[in-house]
């Protein structure tokens, strides 16, 4: 089937088979592989993009489903809204600052999915944060500090400061 | 060893690690592509035990887009037997594991058959087409069931693989006449480690050379062991392990997918890959735990011990991979603790099942065995009417004991446990929680206060050579680190550790920052990669920092002194009118003359004035193995609400103070324990993987596997208390695994603390809303269960007993 989307503002226009998973477009068509697998039953969150800025686990979309669309991955947020002397996003700062990461497998989607929950609530409490990210599986960290980096990064930004 | 504005060691830098893995520039395994690399897919089996009759190829062989289809016969005679390291004792049975079943599986995700394709798609496809027949056999899942004379067996050999004992002291004296023994069984469930990368590997061979990148803990490890299994020279092979998202020992393997990616790639003289589905990974990976734990301990009136006798199952699974039998054994030199004591005797058996393989998963050993000893000191303090704290320090080597040799044999060099837990007692604010517990036990409150402790330490840092090959395990345990001295000053270190997100990168930096007096930044850590880090025995053990971090330090002292001999070339004065200020050599008594490292560097990069017989370089390298392991220790102190009328167990504070000797990076220590921490809890709450009584893994998904997420646990206070290491330069102690061993017990004990009212003696982990439901409502002192659940219950008596109640 023909697809057209936008993938950190480039635009693809491309040729898939239908059961085609969105994340596997992703990964090994459009070559964006900053977006990681971590499961099959879409509970760990890994593969989290903004979906037309909203998020969504990529591996239970399909391609196809995304057709007209725009697709923010970890490697485009910064260039959405890239700030300060790193170019980073607040949260790819709050989360470096904060050692809200180990390994890092999760932090891609655990960043995706932090930007949608700040869109819809900027100013959390740590509860309403915890609640937020429960979709997004990390091993490492033991979430203390992810929390703490998201907290952070609300309390850094103001109102629309933290859009994708 | 204290941050001061000079310093970079005790500074809490962010990691360096983190510019590539929060902008998704990570390099994982699944993300490398090759020209012509195909896609490897494996047909696992869905049977616990059976025979395989027959397997047809034809169909998944002529379906597009696939190159190649085998199965064990295919490739018996090239893929050798996956290797058990540790043979731990003379008469160990250790059966042949091919890495593809050839006529027999064993357990449920055995692999039988693999396809090569051109995608991932095209590959899944081909394994529906694959026909094998079975012919069932029984399955063996229940330990003291194998053990049986009539069990059916899993290997013709028979059941049992082994059974190892320690014994010091004289341990019928210590129970004769004993005034108080007690004795329990617990249960440490299986547990799936769980990283979040599922497993993947690439293979690319050129001629006869074969560059295997893996998503390893341990590419060191596994060049040899491949060399071995595969009969490819060691010297044709290069592995690399890229970015590797965790690993909590899951990694730390010799896998049948590395194995079979490696003979295939050889097969069809192209690159291939494997990536794991999560589903997969939860029948593949090798799991942990999984023993049953009978201690018994002889004690004086007063709580004193007098012995410790434990008695251990510990299920292997179908096969014995890399460290499978030694697993338990690490937790033979644990199960006495803190504590001293006349007599100890550790027995395990190690048993054949039709299930996963178990190996090591953080901790490996030592959470199980200080579950044990932490859960039946509580059990005793209760039956002597003292509280938990009380009985510990009766029996606790007391700080000026230190350096104490414990009776299974090792010798704790420092530690203050009266200061870890008068610290943690203060954070926790255990006197007014006691009180608290006390009115809502006398009110019969619904919701119910329990306080839990663990006075943990344990053994890391592995491992000294000679205690290794004295344990019959195959390898040594040294590490090795090497600098290179880049012509500008630049410094390049090789580590033989390879972290998997460890933060070795950021904290390599600050030591050599500090050991060379070069700026932080100037500093690029390498590893993972045979080719450029030619020798190490990798990261497992919480051992990166006590012995790779002491090989770097030696390093870079090899280092200063080349650098000291040219360094008075320069300065025309005798290398010993020198000394090293301030990161530099400078002239003794004249400190405005001097050259940095870096300067030094550029003049051995030149060379034209180098004194004779001084060659033109500053590299070095070191390979250290350590005298005597780690030992940490610390008081974690955890409340739980539990709500009596459903069962359901709140984490309301926990507090964990830890003494893990010097900290290099404060904020990299804090995040190793808050994720310990958590592995431990998920084990005390959440965690199982369950099989049915065909042998089916039914918690093969992450949807019936709960591991937490930051909605099922709360923050935690964290402080440390520091009594350097003596064993190493750097004054360190592990801390990969702190956590994660003191706060199971520190949970569940807190759990059975908030139950003993009802007469409740242990919950069996996880602790579910169900099983403590079910504790309560079974519970001597209680009622018997209401029904439609509307129906207030009796109030439970008030003291507390010794009797059963054991859900």
């Amino acid at each position: 089937m023909k697809i057209t989307l936008t993938i950190d503002g480039v635009r693809y226009d491309d040729d898939v088979e239908p059961r085609l998973l969105l994340v596997h477009y992703l990964r090994e068509h459009a070559g964006r592989t900053g977006t990681p697998i971590g499961c099959d039953t879409s509970n760990c969150g890994a593969c989290t993009v903004l979906l037309n800025g909203k998020s969504v686990k990529s591996c239970s979309v399909l391609a196809v489903q995304a057709d007209g669309a725009s697709v923010t991955t970890i490697q485009g947020l910064a260039a959405s809204n890239g700030s300060g002397e790193d170019g980073w996003h607040p949260l790819q700062r709050a989360f470096h600052e904060e050692h809200g990461l180990q390994c890092g497998y999760c932090t891609p989607g655990m960043i995706l999915a932090a930007v949608d929950l700040l869109n819809e609530n900027p100013n959390p409490t740590e509860e309403q944060v915890r609640d937020g990210l429960e979709g997004n599986l990390c091993r490492c960290t033991g979430y203390q500090n992810i929390v703490r980096a998201v907290l952070k990064a609300a309390g850094s930004t103001t109102g629309a400061g933290v859009q994708a | 060893m204290t941050a001061t504005a000079d310093h970079e060691v005790g500074r809490a830098r962010a990691r360096k690690e983190d510019a590539r893995l929060v902008t998704g520039q990570t390099n994982w395994t699944d993300n490398i592509t090759l020209p012509g690399l195909a896609q490897v897919a494996f047909l696992r089996s869905p049977h616990a035990h059976a025979r395989i009759t027959s397997v047809n190829l034809d169909a998944a062989r002529t379906a597009p887009g696939v190159f190649a289809v085998f199965a064990g016969p295919d490739v018996a005679a090239e893929q050798g037997s996956l290797p058990c390291a540790w043979p731990v004792t003379e008469d160990i049975v250790i059966p042949n594991h091919p890495p593809m079943a050839v006529d027999t599986v064993r357990y449920a995700g055995e692999i039988v058959a693999a396809v090569v394709a051109r995608d991932r798609y095209a590959a899944a496809d081909a394994l529906e087409l694959i026909d094998v027949e079975y012919e069932a056999l029984p399955p063996v899942l229940d330990m003291p069931a194998a053990l049986e004379p009539g069990s059916p067996k899993v290997h013709a050999e028979g059941n049992k693989s082994y059974t190892w004992t320690l014994a010091n002291g004289d341990l019928d004296a210590a129970f004769a006449g004993a005034p108080v023994v007690i004795e329990r069984t617990y249960r440490q469930q299986r547990l799936i480690p769980e990283a979040m990368e599922p497993r993947a590997v690439v293979v690319a061979p050129v001629a006869d050379e074969f560059t295997m990148w893996s998503s390893t803990q341990i590419p060191h490890v596994l060049k040899v062991m491949l060399a071995l299994v595969t009969g490819i020279p060691e010297h044709k092979l290069r592995v690399i392990a890229p970015d590797v998202g965790g690993g909590f020992g899951s990694k730390l393997q010799v896998t049948a997918e590395e194995v079979l990616a490696l003979i295939l790639a050889r097969r069809l003289g192209r690159p291939v890959k494997w990536t794991e589905s999560r589903t997969e990974g939860n029948a593949a990976v090798h799991h942990g735990r999984d023993q049953i734990q009978k201690i018994r301990i002889a004690a004086e009136a007063d709580g004193t011990l007098r012995g410790l006798d434990v008695d251990l199952l510990a299920d292997m699974g179908a096969y014995l991979m890399i460290v499978t039998p030694g697993v338990p054994l690490l937790g033979a030199f644990m199960f006495n603790a803190i504590y001293k004591m006349d007599a100890y005797r550790f027995n395990c058996t190690g048993v054949f099942t039709t299930k996963t393989p178990t190996d090591a998963y953080r901790g490996a050993g030592r959470p199980e065995a200080t579950y044990a000893i932490e859960h039946i000191m509580d059990d005793l303090a209760v039956h002597l009417g003292q509280d938990p704290l009380e009985v510990r320090e009766r029996n606790w080597i007391k700080h000026e004991e230190f350096p104490y040799t414990t009776i299974s044999g090792l010798t704790y060099d420092t530690g203050n446990y009266e200061a870890a837990t008068a610290l943690a007692k203060d954070l926790f604010q255990y006197a007014e929680l006691r009180k608290e517990q006390s009115a809502r036990n006398a009110a019969s409150a619904a919701v119910r206060l329990g306080l839990g402790v663990s006075t943990y330490t344990e053994m890391c840092g592995l491992a000294p050579s000679r205690v290794l090959g004295s344990l019959r395990y195959a390898a040594g345990g040294w590490e090795h680190a090497a600098i290179r001295m880049l012509p500008t000053g630049m410094v390049e270190v090789i580590t033989g550790s390879s972290a998997h997100g460890q933060g070795h990168e950021t904290a390599w930096s600050q030591i050599v920052a500090d050991e060379l007096g070069v700026p932080f930044e100037d500093v690029r850590v390498l590893h993972g990669d045979t080719a450029i880090s030619h020798k190490g025995m990798d990261t497992y053990g919480s051992r990166s920092l006590v012995v790779g971090g002491t090989a770097l330090v030696s390093a870079c002292g090899k280092v200063r002194e080349k650098a000291r001999v040219i360094a008075a070339a320069m300065m025309e004065v005798a290398p010993t009118d020198l000394e090293w200020a301030d990161g530099r050599w400078a002239v003794r008594g004249d400190p405005d003359q001097g050259k940095t490292i870096g300067e030094i560097a550029f003049a051995a990069f030149a060379a034209h004035d180098l004194p004779d017989g001084v060659e033109p370089s500053l590299d070095s390298d070191a390979t250290i193995d350590p005298d005597n392991f780690s030992y940490p220790h610390g008081t974690h102190l955890c409340a739980v609400e539990v709500d009596t009328e459903t069962g359901w167990v709140k984490i309301r504070s926990y507090v964990a103070v830890d003494d893990i000797g010097n900290v290099i990076n404060p904020l990299i220590v804090d995040g190793q324990l808050h994720g310990g921490i958590v592995q431990g809890i998920a084990q005390a709450l959440f965690e199982e993987a369950a099989y049915d009584d065909s042998g089916n893994l039914v918690t093969a998904s992450l949807a019936d596997y709960l591991i937490p997420s930051a909605a099922d646990v709360p923050s935690f206070t964290l402080a440390r208390t520091q009594t350097p290491s003596t064993l190493n330069p750097l004054g360190v102690k592990g801390v990969g695994e702190a956590g994660t061993i003191a706060s199971t017990p520190a949970v569940v004990n807190a759990i059975v603390d908030a139950l003993r009212p009802f007469g409740v003696t242990d919950v069996a982990m996880p602790c579910t809303p169900e099983r403590v439901w079910r504790a309560i409502n079974s519970a001597v002192n209680n009622a018997p269960p209401a029904l439609g659940g509307t129906t207030p219950r009796q109030p439970p008596a008030q003291n507390q007993t010794d009797g059963g109640g054991a859900a």
